[in-house]
């Protein structure tokens, strides 16, 4: 089974990484994967996005046109991606800063206010990216939540190990946000 | 089984070109290949080879030239415009015979373009792309896994006959990651009398040169070179088909667009279109024969060549073709990559009219 | 040998025995046969590799007897660093013309000292290019007449003539740094000393060492090899002087 999902915020926001810990994860679990970057000159504060395919089989073109699954940090990804949601697709969006949120009835919409809950009760904005990726977990069952702590300690490079609790929670919040649908 | 990574495309040839007993690069950043370089940096310590960060590409190619000329497998990395600049030097490999191993991560063109992915470079590498006659084996790979292997095999054939060899790749496969089996590191021992390293008293001294400056020697050397150049095309063709066994439409397609390509045949099959993928790995040579036996099959009523440019391989699939079927063209250009079902759309309105 | 005979003089071994084609009077000869000569009394044959360039010397490698690369034009520096570097432990020289390393490869020749690579520039300056039939290089001196500055070099429009050895004599990594000439024998005495001198370094990896030779060129500039000498004395020396720009530190030989 395919499953093409992109990940799209500003850079800085953690969306490579993101589809990154996703795309690992999922590898460790026997899958085919891809990562695909948006890339371009912007570091930070540009728009970037990556789209990631899981898939049982060899998976063909790496650059998907419309998603099973969406998780957008900011209105210009928003605006970009949610008509490319398949129907009955997931699309999660950070709805503590996007002030309007989707407005399609045929697709499985989650508001997610990742960024407040990092900075109010995680005290770290970086691990938005962790909150979206729990909620994305609990809702789509993509991935085992084992997985992506795997994935967590294999990729995070050991000077940044200390963090790995505060993913974890991070994680674990995310999941606690949502019910599946 | 070799061990499995996450990697992006050019890390990943970065570390098969360590791993396959890389000995010296010289490289110059450009975007959208920099990984390569910046990897190889990082990675330095830990191993044997030399890396250089050359003050252009020009001085970069001609350190190949040099190194490789002293016997070292050598690799350098490069993007179009660095590539162009790197063109005279390949053809003074090419004529010293020195091997050496050439990426190119391809943007769109011409000029300064655009870094998004592209295959506008087909002609240049393909064709020659310096002056003189002469070719470069050039190898397009179409995963991670393939920018792997293809080092391992591009460093072989470069030493087998003593060549420079190309990797064509696009900004798109450097960038992205994948699952990638590394192979098993391998111990390098170059076997290399002809090259530079001293003259010793059992042997003449050895010269690496390009100037023939005497009509019947510069035809004699041409006559090497040529005869060399078919032996390639005799043994080294290579290409992977997909569904094409049944398939009455044919669609060739290299590097990243016969990813792309690959998802149109699976959308066409579920929609009853008997359509199939020939993707040559080699674009030089290229699989003319083989084309050539497709065209000469009764169920076969088209090719499409689909490319990121304005349509450069399809020369090549029409010279195979030879005028025996129709061969048509889909490409899109300056980094655009061409949607699956766009490709699809554009096939059925010629399905209907042929 | 006949008897009565002795033996004062002979070409140097790892010079080759062919008939060899630089014009009559022409610097280049002479000093092939230096450098030859060094090869020799240092024993060092087995361990060299030389780069010619594009210029008159584009067939050095038919005279010298050692292993030899030759370059595409201006790229002798960036050869030679890709051989020495695979290959710190021989003596690897480059061997180039003016228009080959001060225009064409100044980008290569600067980048090399500046990262102090461990080979020897043998830099010939004969302010002409000879081979293509005597243009205007960069080493022309002012006022000078070439077939591309048939009123003389106009340093308005073109700017002065290059000093490298001066300009590279500044860099850091940059070990030694001597402008010769073979015009008298007692010249050319300095000369081999100096080539002596940049190979010796160069075995102790002090870093880049440059050999710049005031040299003539009678056909390009349509002279004797005896007016030849005589511009070398009156003109280029006065603005190329002859003289060691800089050499290492007596601890470090």
């Amino acid at each position: 089974m395919l499953k093409e999902m992109v990940f799209a915020g500003f850079g800085g926001q953690g969306v490579l990484s993101l589809g990154t810990l996703l795309a690992y994860g999922a590898m460790k679990e026997g899958k085919e994967v891809s990562w695909f970057p948006s890339y371009g000159p912007e570091m930070r504060g540009g728009t970037a996005n990556c789209m990631v395919n899981i898939s049982d089989e060899k998976i063909s073109s790496p650059i998907d046109t419309e998603f099973d699954i969406a998780v957008v940090f900011n209105k210009p990804s928003l605006e970009k991606f949610e008509p490319r949601v398949k129907k009955d697709g997931i699309l999660i969006w950070e709805s503590s800063t996007i002030d309007k949120g989707p407005t399609r009835k045929d697709i499985r919409a989650y508001a997610v206010p990742a960024i407040k809950i990092a900075s109010e009760k995680l005290e770290n904005t970086k691990v938005m990216n962790m909150i979206a990726m729990g909620a994305l977990v609990k809702v789509s069952q993509i991935i085992k939540t084992e997985s992506v702590h795997t994935a967590l300690k294999e990729t995070l490079p050991q000077r940044y190990h200390h963090l790995l609790p505060l993913n974890k929670k991070a994680l674990k919040m995310g999941m606690d946000l949502v019910e599946k649908k | 089984m070799g061990e499995l990574r996450l990697m992006k495309g050019n890390e990943a040839l970065g570390e098969a070109a360590i791993r396959a007993g890389l000995q010296g690069y010289f490289g110059y950043p450009i975007t959208p290949q920099s990984e390569v370089i910046e990897y190889l940096a990082q990675q330095e310590p830990k191993h044997n080879y030399v890396l250089i960060q050359a003050e252009s590409e020009l001085a970069a190619v001609n350190m190949m030239y040099g190194a490789g000329g002293a016997g070292a497998r050598v690799l350098t990395t490069t993007s179009s415009p660095g590539f162009s600049l790197m063109q005279e030097g390949i053809s003074y490999i090419a004529s010293a015979e020195i091997p050496c191993l050439f990426c190119n991560v391809v943007r769109g063109g011409p000029g300064l373009g655009t870094i998004q992915p592209s295959q506008s470079d087909y002609f240049q590498s393909t064709k020659g792309g310096g002056h003189g006659d002469y070719h470069t084996i050039v190898l397009a790979p179409n995963s991670v896994q393939e920018m792997v292997d293809f080092v391992y095999l591009g460093f072989e054939l470069a030493d087998k006959y003593r060549t420079p060899v190309t990797i064509l790749t696009d900004g798109a496969i450097g960038q992205m990651m994948e699952k990638v089996e590394l192979p098993d590191p391998i111990e390098y021992k170059p076997d290399k009398p002809w090259a530079t390293t001293g003259k010793t008293k059992d042997r003449e001294r050895n010269i690496l040169t390009s100037l023939y400056i005497q009509s019947e020697d510069m035809e004699k050397k041409n006559q090497v070179l040529q005869k060399k150049y078919d032996q390639i095309k005799k043994n080294e063709v290579r290409f992977d088909e997909y569904k094409i066994k049944d398939a009455d439409i044919i669609i060739v397609s290299f590097g990243l667009t016969s990813r792309v390509t690959r998802k149109t045949v699976d959308m066409g099959r579920k929609k009853g279109m008997k359509v199939g993928l020939f993707r040559p790995q080699t674009l030089w040579p290229f699989p003319w024969e083989k084309l050539e036996q497709y065209a000469e099959e009764d169920r076969i009523k088209f090719f499409i060549s689909v490319e990121m440019n304005a349509g450069q391989m399809v020369e090549d699939v029409k010279l195979a073709v030879c005028g025996k079927k129709p061969v048509h063209f889909y490409g899109r250009m300056g980094g655009i990559v061409p949607a699956h079902d766009e490709i699809y759309n554009h096939i059925q309105k010629l399905s209907e009219k042929e | 040998m006949k008897k009565g005979y002795k033996l004062i003089y002979q070409r140097p071994k790892t010079l080759t025995d062919t008939r060899i084609n630089y014009c009559p009077g022409c610097f280049h000869t002479t000093m092939h046969k230096l450098l030859m000569e060094v090869v020799d009394e240092m024993g060092i044959q087995e361990k060299t590799v030389g780069v010619c360039p594009v210029g008159c010397s584009v067939f050095a490698y038919n005279y010298m007897n050692v292993d030899m690369q030759e370059a595409a034009h201006g790229r002798a520096a960036a050869v030679a660093t890709g051989i020495k570097r695979m290959l710190p432990d021989r003596y690897v020289f480059s061997y180039q013309g003016d228009g080959d390393l001060a225009a064409i490869g100044t980008a290569e020749t600067l980048h090399a000292c500046n990262r102090g690579e461990n080979f020897t520039f043998i830099f010939i300056n004969n302010g002409i290019y000879g081979m293509t039939g005597g243009q205007m290089a960069p080493t022309t001196l002012e006022g000078q007449k070439t077939t591309t500055s048939p009123y003389g070099r106009d340093v308005e429009k073109i700017g002065m003539p290059l000093k490298m050895a001066e300009i590279v004599s500044q860099f850091d990594r940059v070990a030694y740094v001597e402008r010769v000439s073979c015009n008298t024998p007692a010249n050319s005495r300095k000369a081999k000393k100096a080539l002596r001198n940049a190979l010796e370094y160069q075995g102790k990896k002090l870093g880049t060492t440059f050999i710049e030779v005031a040299s003539n060129c009678p056909s390009g500039w349509k002279m004797t090899p005896e007016e030849s000498l005589k511009w070398l004395e009156d003109k280029v020396f006065p603005y190329y002087p002859l003289k060691v720009f800089k050499k290492p530190d007596k601890k470090e030989v």
